[in-house]
């Protein structure tokens, strides 16, 4: 009975993780787009939950929609006249990028399904908050150092990138 | 009764969505999105792999970092974008051509 919930807790939210992606993608509206992108990034949250994932499903609210998805917005406001309100996008290459997308489905697809994958699922879900951190500070402690150079340099480029020049 | 193919089948789902939308989107900032959508189903792989095979958090402790290059790529690339704005008043990558004439 339990086994039943979970099933269909899971396709619920695949159907909206996959749906509001479809969206995002097929929409003409950029700021439909961009809520919709919402929604998809709060399912992949919940199948991280389902994953056992807890410490990384709550860094996903709090990075991508919270930072990702308010940068975006921000792209999208200040690169067109509010006034317009003609924040349409516009497509091309439609029929390469169709055949392609298509193909890298049909084969991800078959690799997923026809493959006998050593799918016998982890002990029950605990919470990796504590796991996590010791990581951080073991095993991963370079990479860590590592990853706020580059948010040091990402952040000084940044403000590099947009600062008008007085002088070149 | 859900396997570790269920979860490989919504991560290509939605990196075959975001390809479709860098492939054929004329927006900087659309483009931008469908990026988000291939990193986010990559996440999606790391994490289920993690726990369906290896039986340990690695596979997490990658995702996380995922998450941290894609913080800093999305940082870049909008300040690319708002350059690219006031260079030529436009965002749609089409127009950004000048390298071919």
């Amino acid at each position: 009975m339990t086994m039943a919930f979970t099933d269909i807790f899971f396709f619920v939210v695949a159907t909206i993780t996959v749906g509001s992606a479809a969206v995002v993608v097929f929409s003409r509206s950029l700021i439909y787009s961009a809520f919709s992108l919402l929604f998809t990034f709060f399912g992949v949250a919940m199948i991280y939950v389902m994953l056992g994932a807890d410490f990384l499903a709550a860094t996903q609210v709090l990075i991508y929609v919270g930072g990702i998805l308010i940068l975006l917005l921000f792209g999208v406001m200040l690169t067109h006249r509010l006034y317009s309100l003609n924040l349409k996008t516009e497509t091309f290459q439609i029929i390469p990028g169709t055949v392609i997308s298509l193909a890298v489905f049909v084969s991800l697809a078959m690799v997923a399904t026809r493959t006998q994958w050593n799918s016998v699922p982890g002990k029950e879900a605990m919470p990796t908050t504590e796991a996590v951190g010791n990581y951080f500070m073991n095993e991963y402690l370079l990479p860590f150092e590592i990853a706020s150079i580059l948010l040091l340099v990402a952040l000084i480029g940044a403000a590099m990138l947009v600062r008008r020049r007085t002088d070149v | 009764m859900i396997t570790l193919s269920h979860y490989l089948l919504v991560s290509a789902a939605l990196f075959s969505l975001g390809i479709l939308g860098v492939m054929t989107r004329k927006n900087a900032v659309n483009v931008l999105m469908g990026i988000e959508l291939i990193l986010n189903s990559a996440n999606i792989n790391l994490v289920a792999f993690s726990r369906y095979s290896s039986h340990t958090i690695d596979g997490q402790m990658f995702a996380i970092f995922v998450i941290v290059v894609a913080a800093a790529e999305v940082a870049v690339a909008l300040a690319i974008i708002l350059t690219l704005y006031r260079i030529l008043s436009t965002v749609n990558l089409d127009q950004a051509d000048s390298l071919k004439r």
